[in-house]
């Protein structure tokens, strides 16, 4: 496979060579009969080398789930359409046969999704559902299996593990069953996790204790992570690099430091303004962004933030402004009017 | 092995309790539930008794139901109930209360074979549809759809007419009415959970389809169908009593068919008519005993439904 790295396809954080995960120009589109086709993710570039963690930043209905779902052909075929290429390893993981495509997912690539309540099989016990994985991935005999499904749920941090294998889903907590979904994602020691908003049905306290899970055991196991998430502060914690998604395409991204230091797009630094401190005397009124993630445009007409965006001019209406470096050599921004140095808000 | 008494360092979901119940242990808390739902208890007593009746009926029936005895008939005029014949004699002679009692044996019988056979070709259908989607799923649905849009009484009665009256041909009527239910009700159940986030999440660790469908979506489904199996087996003893009444049960007069035994006393209504009470009571009470219990099922098993 050729190498060929137009300044384009050099995203921040990345090692020299082939990264692990190469998403080119990615486009889903969601047509129903009768109704008006939606764009979900419009072109997604996106690149995550092996170990490292990238998180991808976006309000509901920015396509930030169906980017991943999409790349590992877990949305549906009909009223989908997909183009663009996700290569995983150099291997294409869009026009690869089902059957090869199930040895993949789940053995190299797994997924973590948002609410643990729902993602386990409620008829089934937790033993079942971690063996039946490594099974199926690693060939193990059913004895050997529930060994290891036993040291992979002490590994989680659950006690009394042989035990919890009897479990059902529905006499755990809900951390509990988000680590046993950790525990079944990283059974087959993917190259690759992707977590769906991990966190975001757990409590706040469990939700840190599972942020700190998933960074001790990425580290440990050199696994590279996708967090997808909403939440800024989950991302300035776990990652290396950063996209923010808006309308289905990626308006900024960087290394986390530059991102959070300099939010060079009115989107992010919309995000960071709205986040409430601490530090700062009360009473002061939160800043929202305004208006909602349905007041958008189509990108071919122009920005499709600039409808909710305070920085608007007349040239934003005049086509998509491409993803370019600013400042930063790995810091692109998919903007015209950038938030000047004296107006962010960080 | 119950959770609750086992002390364990990890809360066993204290949210139980506070209303917002998880998807999770679907079937034991259902039963938890149903024991303690008063509908659920008056159906289960109902439902028992009606089995255990049928079941033991030649050692709990006082006589032969068959045996015929007019020494105590004269026209028009029927010993009604007494020390010896507790529910009296019908118009034959014969003792009511054997007769009722060696009814319910019909009634069951009746009712789980056609539920099973029903059951059994339903739910294939159902779980091939729901499985396979697409054409499959299409053709299929389109059968079911003609076989609903027949009213199910007058199926019934085609299917008995047709293969003649014997007591498998009421069975085959009764279960080709359930085809159409159970096949409708486990696809459209599968369907729905095919879409669960525990599908999408089996999917995503690579589990393969067709394990999805039959270790995943297919347990998750059945709900619905434990529930229509019960209401099922109470229309099947309404239909079969609807079929006999009309003449379509088994061939033998003397077979103490429930609907069979409503259809005689007709004609004795004016001198007799605690004759048609025994039958229909027993027909009113094994029916209503399998509602309360499909609906307390119901009840247990959705907990959207409960207020």
């Amino acid at each position: 496979m050729t190498t060929a790295t137009t300044p384009r396809d050099a995203v921040p954080g990345q090692l020299a060579g082939e990264p692990l995960l190469k998403v080119r120009d990615l486009t889903v589109t969601f047509a129903s009969r009768g109704r008006r086709a939606v764009r979900a993710v419009d072109g997604i570039d996106l690149d995550v080398a092996a170990g490292s963690t990238v998180g991808i930043v976006g309000e509901s209905g920015s396509g930030k789930s169906v980017t991943s779902l999409a790349a590992l052909g877990l949305l549906g075929k009909r009223g989908v359409q997909i183009s663009g290429s996700v290569h995983f390893d150099g291997a294409d993981l869009l026009n690869m046969p089902d059957d090869e495509l199930r040895a993949v997912r789940g053995k190299e690539i797994a997924m973590i999704f948002q609410d643990p309540m729902s993602s386990l099989n409620p008829v089934l016990t937790i033993g079942r559902q971690i063996t039946e994985i490594l099974v199926r991935h690693r060939g193990l005999s059913k004895q050997e299996a529930r060994d290891e499904a036993a040291s992979l749920l002490q590994s989680v941090g659950i006690g009394d593990s042989v035990r919890r294998l009897r479990s059902f889903p529905h006499q755990l907590s809900g951390g509990m069953r988000q680590r046993v979904m950790i525990a079944m994602a990283l059974a087959c020691a993917p190259r690759l996790l992707i977590a769906d908003e991990p966190t975001t049905a757990l409590d706040v306290t469990i939700s840190a204790q599972i942020l700190e899970l998933l960074r001790t055991l990425v580290a440990e196991t050199q696994t590279a992570l996708v967090l997808i998430t909403h939440d800024l502060g989950v991302v300035a914690g776990l990652c290396d690099t950063v996209h923010v998604m808006y309308s289905g395409r990626i308006v900024e991204s960087a290394p986390r430091r530059p991102l959070f230091a300099a939010p060079e797009h009115p989107y992010t630094n919309g995000l960071l303004a709205s986040v409430p401190r601490l530090d700062q005397p009360r009473g002061i009124p939160l800043l929202p962004i305004p208006g909602s993630p349905s007041d958008t445009l189509p990108w071919a007409q122009g920005c499709a933030f600039s409808p909710r965006c305070t920085r608007r001019e007349d040239d934003c209406l005049g086509g998509p402004p491409p993803l370019a470096p600013v400042g930063h050599p790995a810091h692109l921004l998919r903007c015209m009017h950038p938030v000047p140095t004296g107006e962010r808000r960080v | 092995m119950s959770a609750a008494a086992v002390p364990s360092p990890i809360p066993s979901t204290p949210a139980a309790g506070s209303g917002e119940e998880a998807a999770g242990g679907l079937y034991r808390d259902a039963f938890r539930r149903l024991r303690r739902s008063p509908t659920a208890i008056v159906g289960a007593v109902l439902v028992s008794a009606f089995v255990l009746i049928a079941v033991l009926a030649p050692w709990i029936a006082p006589y032969d139901p068959t045996a015929v005895d007019l020494t105590d008939i004269r026209p028009g005029v029927f010993p009604g109930p007494s020390a010896e014949h507790l529910l009296g004699l019908d118009q034959l002679g014969r003792d009511e209360l054997s007769r009722i009692i060696y009814g319910a044996r019909y009634s069951l019988l009746i009712g789980v074979v056609s539920l099973s056979l029903g059951a059994i070709v339903g739910l294939s259908l159902g779980l091939v549809a729901g499985a396979f989607g697409g054409w499959v799923d299409g053709l299929i649905m389109r059968l079911v759809d003609i076989m609903l849009a027949i009213p199910s009484l007058l199926l019934a009665i085609g299917v008995a007419a047709l293969l003649g009256p014997r007591l498998i041909s009421v069975m085959i009527a009764i279960a080709v009415v359930n085809v159409p239910i159970f096949a409708r009700l486990l696809r459209g159940s599968m369907l729905a959970q095919r879409r669960s986030d525990y599908a999408l999440a089996a999917r995503s660790l690579g589990v393969s389809r067709s394990r999805v469908v039959l270790q995943h979506v297919f347990p998750n489904s059945l709900a619905p169908v434990i529930v229509q199996g019960t209401l099922a087996l109470a229309t099947a003893i309404i239909e079969a009593a609807g079929l006999a009444f009309l003449g379509l049960g088994s061939p033998d007069p003397a077979v103490p068919e429930w609907g069979r035994m409503l259809a005689e006393t007709q004609s004795f209504l004016a001198s007799a008519p605690l004759l048609a009470l025994w039958p229909g009571l027993a027909i009113v009470l094994s029916v209503m005993g399998f509602y309360l219990l499909g609906e307390a099922l119901r009840e247990a098993l959705d907990p959207k439904l409960r207020r």
